[in-house]
């Protein structure tokens, strides 16, 4: 498709007053309509390196470019062509669900009927509400209503900061399918999230984590290079078991995972000879599977 | 220009829904100049005053009645005896006592000199002061007027003639006064405080991140506070005509237009102070320290620069408001043209552009 574009990041460096590098030596190759997840925990530099990308900061280091469009020289170019959605909501709070629509579709040059197809399937979702202020929507309408706003013009690129960020789950499966969506019409997404969870719903992802990045590949590359053998455990006292396993020969990381705790260890092990470990030290109610590595297995592997 | 007329009109639906804020900025003009009107004032209506009437003759109740007579007084009190002025003022039941000797009118006629004495309460020295002019005319005219002989020899009159306002009515000076702190309010800090809001609610990284140009996004935003301002002119003007006889002499386009020049100017400052602000808060005071107060109280409008230190002098001469409250002064007060004006209107045209071209310099197009 001759509408999609290509994100270029090579070795962009960024530092605030403190000096503490948000971004360090960060490269990234993003293809022509891959939607791409910036996987990383709070303060990683993904709000960084999507501002960069949006030319709201300057790299200190480095150069990045989308569709060939440098940040520096061609950033009104880009402004005009990006569709990017900030972490925080930043629409009107008091202006209707329509009234933003039309303030971004005038402000970018277009009417709302003109790229109407583009944003149809999450706009029928707001349509009820249409008369309602902004501020008065639930958080996933919100960010809906802002996807919409990021979209209207059609732009060639969509940058994400963390859209479903405080979201509940319904909306942010919602969301997700209205980015898969996004994908078959060839505009390239690039979107940050701390969820592990939503990293596999991406072509491909990059780990990042203090300003760097850990992995890129596509979540099951990733998953793929996480070699060692992998059990989920929990017993009745999950405070001590975690101790208790940060002590047993065979360990090779133990990690809290919802209700189970992950162990990883050195090399293949009898379950039983954990099981006789976990009796000796006196735990009740043993739960052992062995499981399938996930993305955040992979990412606390990398993180160590 | 489509996308400059969105924007306006969603600025509009901003001010406009913004209930509270609306009703102070179309309120407060009416507030204040009904207030200083009516309240803050440095005239006399109604003092009250006491009598010591020794002499109890024809000429001390006329001059007594003369007192009563006028606006100025209100005659609280008879006292009998001198020794019991001092327990009436602390009572504080008047403000000023007027003591006719004994013999008033006899010695007068005969050519003694007599005096009668005022005696004023001086805790407020300003009302002291006007009270005792204001007593002394009164009983000179009386004299004048009683006395046969109308030319005393060897006697020098003054003649006072007060121009331009020669009731010396303090609404003059306070609705020029009012008119350009309303405008100055409105316009540098409403508009401060309208951009850096969208700093702090993050709207201003979405507009950057759009095909919006700086300078559109500012004009946007400050096209309905100059309609706002020029509204809130029409009101004071009108009250102060209407309710108060304030005079226009001048061309009210003139007005008009110098009124606009001065928004425009605040205005500059507003986005001046925004593009070095980040947050709503910090906004408002830079506003109200470093321009509501210098207008207030180097502008002018309260205290006469004249009587300032050398220094507060020189400064009141970067403050505009001190210049558009000359300009304006001029026009509805004296009805000079624009030729009385230019120089001021030119000191202000410059004090403008120098504002807007260091906003625009200092107007970010990325964040930090």
């Amino acid at each position: 498709m001759n509408n999609t574009a290509n994100i270029s990041i090579k070795e962009v460096s960024k530092s605030y007053q403190d000096n503490i590098a948000a971004l360090d030596q960060v490269s990234l190759e993003i293809t022509a309509g891959e939607l791409f997840g910036l996987i990383g925990p709070d303060g990683a530099g993904k709000t960084s390196l999507i501002r960069i990308l949006a030319t709201l900061l300057l790299p200190d280091e480095g150069v990045a470019s989308l569709n060939g469009w440098d940040v520096r020289k061609d950033y009104r170019t880009i402004r005009s062509n990006i569709g990017y959605m900030p972490g925080r909501f930043s629409l009107y709070q008091d202006l209707s669900v329509e009234e933003n629509l039309h303030f971004f579709a005038t402000i970018f040059g277009t009417k709302v009927e003109e790229n109407y197809d583009l944003i149809k399937d999450i706009y029928d979702q707001l349509a009820p509400f249409k008369k309602r202020r902004a501020g008065n929507l639930s958080g996933g309408m919100k960010q809906k209503l802002a996807l919409c706003c990021a979209l209207i013009h059609k732009p060639v690129v969509l940058l994400l900061d963390e859209p479903t960020t405080g979201v509940d789950p319904v909306s942010r499966k919602e969301f997700w399918d209205m980015l898969g969506r996004l994908k078959a019409k060839g505009i390239t997404t690039l979107v940050s999230t701390p969820y592990m969870d939503e990293a596999s719903l991406c072509d491909r992802v990059a780990l990042i984590q203090k300003g760097r990045i850990l992995d890129v590949g596509s979540p099951n590359e990733i998953i793929d290079k996480y070699k060692h053998p992998l059990l989920a455990v929990r017993t009745d006292d999950m405070y001590r078991l975690i101790n208790d396993l940060r002590t047993f020969d065979f360990t090779h990381t133990v990690f809290p995972f919802g209700e189970y705790v992950h162990l990883s260890l050195i090399q293949t092990v009898w379950p039983e000879v954990i099981a006789s470990y976990l009796l000796s030290k006196e735990h009740t109610g043993l739960d052992i599977q062995a499981v399938k590595p996930t993305i955040e297995d992979a990412f606390m592997e990398l993180m160590i | 220009m489509k996308q400059l007329g969105i924007f306006i009109k969603k600025e509009i639906y901003h001010i406009l829904r913004d209930k509270r804020t609306l009703v102070i900025l179309l309120g407060m003009p009416l507030a204040l100049v009904l207030l200083f009107g009516f309240a803050i004032t440095n005239e006399i209506n109604n003092a009250r005053i006491a009598l010591v009437d020794l002499a109890q003759d024809e000429l001390s109740q006329e001059i007594s009645a003369r007192l009563a007579a006028s606006d100025y007084f209100t005659i609280e009190d008879q006292l009998p005896q001198v020794a019991d002025i001092e327990p009436h003022f602390q009572k504080g039941k008047s403000k000023l006592v007027v003591v006719f000797p004994e013999q008033l009118q006899s010695n007068t006629r005969r050519g003694i000199p007599t005096s009668i004495q005022l005696i004023a309460d001086a805790t407020d020295p300003n009302t002291a002061t006007t009270l005792i002019n204001y007593a002394q005319a009164i009983i000179y005219s009386e004299l004048q007027e009683s006395t046969d002989n109308p030319k005393p020899p060897l006697h020098i009159q003054t003649e006072v003639k007060m121009l331009y306002n020669p009731r010396l009515k303090s609404v003059y000076m306070f609705v020029p006064g009012v008119m350009t702190v309303i405008l100055m309010l409105v316009s540098a800090m409403m508009t401060s405080i309208a951009i850096t809001r969208e700093k702090e609610l993050g709207t201003m990284e979405v507009l950057l991140v759009s095909p919006l140009r700086p300078p559109l996004i500012v004009i946007g935003k400050v096209i309905p506070y100059i309609l706002l301002s020029l509204i809130n002119t029409a009101v004071i003007l009108m009250l102060g005509t209407f309710v108060f006889g304030m005079p226009v002499e001048g061309s009210l386009a003139l007005l008009g237009l110098e009124s606009l020049l001065f928004v425009v100017t605040s205005l500059g400052l507003g986005i001046l102070i925004s593009t070095r602000t980040e947050s709503q808060q910090v906004a408002m005071l830079i506003s109200l320290m470093a321009l509501m107060l210098p207008t207030i109280l180097l502008s002018g409008f309260i205290f006469p620069i004249e009587s300032m230190p050398k220094l507060l002098q020189i400064i009141s001469n970067i403050i505009p408001a001190k210049w558009f409250i000359i300009i304006i002064k001029n026009i509805m007060l004296k009805g000079t043209g624009f030729e009385f004006v230019w120089k001021e209107t030119l000191i202000l045209l410059g004090m403008m552009f120098l504002f807007i071209a260091a906003s625009v310099r200092n107007f970010k197009i990325r964040l930090a």
